[in-house]
């Protein structure tokens, strides 16, 4: 089942980056955005979340999925690396979305809080401070806080951004869980080609020639061939 | 010591020593709340450019020979408050730039139209009077005080009722928007609260000492605690104790109101990162 349909979108700020481009996505998908820099991978995935309009086109959201309904994973601001806040209160107020204008928190929403602690096994760290914690671990209470906005879908930006390799490793692996065990659509934005080739079920690449499709066809076409080619190959490098 | 007490009860028979430290408490427990926020969303500046802005507007207005400046320099307060913290994002001049050039610009603006057109004949000590806050927290009438108190309920209301829509648009605004919390409007309540805390500050401690006000009790706090609410209702009681201390101790020891408060907000903060930094061993 279809559950975001993007039909011909112009996207850019004055002048258009990224033309007429048009993709879907299904539940249980998950497609990996790759891209060089200004491609326009940020402003597809801020036109995903609503934040910006597009200068042609639509986002249409189904199958379960409403506007404000995405799991959205930003990259970390500096700000947040000295936040003082407790894990609890960052993964509660992926909730506030649903808040409207009341101003508490129902016990539902406390439960869903300390749900998606647990199924990213940060449950323990409830009370410690968020600046405390590893690169990683930061992430899993960021992805927490996500999955109590998200019903069906992700959007990571660049989520192993400034982690060591085996924490890097650790979080495709939790997103991989989420995917395959909780039928979680994801849709990712990265630099990592390797890993995407080695996790993806579909690529969309932006650039001068834009590819969307399943992953196996990606390895085949132009541009697929052009990034590839420098390394040499396949999805070696990583294991599961 | 007894004589300290005996010249406390003595003064406090005053109904101007309580207005002042009625207002005082208030305007800290305000600042130091929006405080938290602006240290932690990186505005710490806004205090002080806000308050130049305020200046400039004060003396613009005394310059018309306006009896009520208050409209006026709230007015032109809001206004900037709005346009540096609402739409600051977005704009073509960086956000500290622009905050930079509107308070020295303010500033300068401000002086000069003292110069050239003031009346007054001590004029160096009304700009200074302006800029360090004054006597004025002590001349404070009775409806100036009731005012002050009924923005302070208003502001910590609007506070308690927000307080989980502040720390997610805090924390990470565009996550917040993303998923549903208008971020944009948030933003906007907060500079407009800021700029009418501002302006009843500037009574008490004059435009150049305000940041004072709202940065120190959230850094002091942040020493201490990790959580978000620990670190609130710690710099609101912080911000309290420093301002009925520093009103106290300006009225026993003759010294001025707003630099003594900060004196004792400094002796403050060196205490909490003392205790932060042997907790953290």
């Amino acid at each position: 089942m279809i559950q975001m349909n993007c039909q011909g979108l112009t996207l850019g700020y004055d002048s258009a980056l990224v033309r007429d481009l048009s993709f879907t996505v299904s539940i249980g998908d998950y497609l990996c955005i790759l891209g060089e820099n200004g491609a326009g991978k940020s402003t597809l995935m801020k036109t995903i979340l609503g934040l910006l309009t597009p200068l042609e086109g639509s986002v249409t959201l189904s199958g379960g999925v409403g506007a404000n309904e995405i799991g959205y994973l930003p990259q970390q601001t500096q700000a947040q690396r000295d936040f003082p806040a407790t894990v609890w209160e960052v993964a509660l107020s992926g909730c506030q979305g649903r808040c409207g204008l009341r101003p508490f928190y129902t016990r539902a929403e406390k439960e869903l809080a300390r749900q998606s602690l647990r199924r990213m096994d940060m449950e323990r760290f409830s009370r410690r401070c968020y600046r405390e914690l590893s690169g990683g671990q930061q992430q899993r209470v960021l992805l927490a806080r996500a999955l109590c906005a998200a019903r069906k879908m992700l959007l990571l930006d660049e989520p192993v951004a400034g982690l060591d390799p085996a924490a890097s490793r650790e979080l495709y692996q939790v997103i991989a869980r989420l995917n395959q065990k909780d039928g979680m659509t994801i849709l990712m934005i990265s630099h990592d080609v390797e890993a995407a080739l080695h996790y993806a079920s579909h690529i969309l690449y932006l650039g001068e020639q834009v590819f969307f499709g399943t992953r196996d066809a990606f390895v085949r076409s132009t541009p697929g061939r052009g990034i590839l080619k420098p390394r040499g190959g396949s999805d070696h490098g990583i294991a599961d | 010591m007894e004589l300290l007490i005996e010249k406390l009860v003595q003064y406090w028979a005053y109904p101007f020593v309580r207005y002042a430290l009625v207002v005082g408490v208030l305007v800290a427990l305000c600042a130091s709340l929006l405080g938290v926020t602006l240290v932690l969303k990186r505005f710490s500046f806004i205090g002080d450019g806000l308050s130049h802005v305020a200046f400039g507007a004060m003396s613009v207005a005394s310059v018309l020979n306006l009896i009520n400046d208050m409209p006026l320099v709230m007015g032109i307060t809001v206004l900037c408050a709005i346009l540096l913290l609402g739409a600051g994002q977005n704009s073509k001049i960086k956000g500290d730039a622009a905050m930079a050039m509107l308070s020295v610009g303010a500033l300068a603006i401000g002086y000069l139209m003292m110069n050239v057109f003031s009346t007054s004949t001590n004029l160096t000590g009304d700009v200074c009077t302006t800029l360090f806050g004054s006597t004025s927290i002590l001349t404070l009438t009775q409806t100036e005080v009731w005012m002050c108190a009924a923005l302070s309920v208003v502001v910590v209301l609007l506070y308690l009722f927000f307080y989980h829509k502040i720390f997610a648009v805090t924390f990470d605004e565009s996550f917040a928007s993303a998923t549903g919390t208008r971020g944009r409007v948030y933003n906007l309540i907060l500079a407009v609260v800021t700029a009418v805390v501002i302006v009843m500050a500037m009574n008490l401690v004059g435009s150049l000492l305000i940041s004072a006000l709202v940065i120190f009790p959230a850094m002091s706090a942040m020493r201490l605690f990790k959580s978000f609410r620990a670190v609130t209702i710690c710099a609101a009681v912080l911000s309290v104790f420093c301002a009925a201390a520093g009103i106290i101790t300006s009225i026993l020891a003759g010294t001025p109101v707003g630099s003594t408060i900060v004196a004792v907000q400094i002796a403050l903060f060196v205490l909490c990162s003392l205790a932060g930094w042997i907790g953290r061993r």
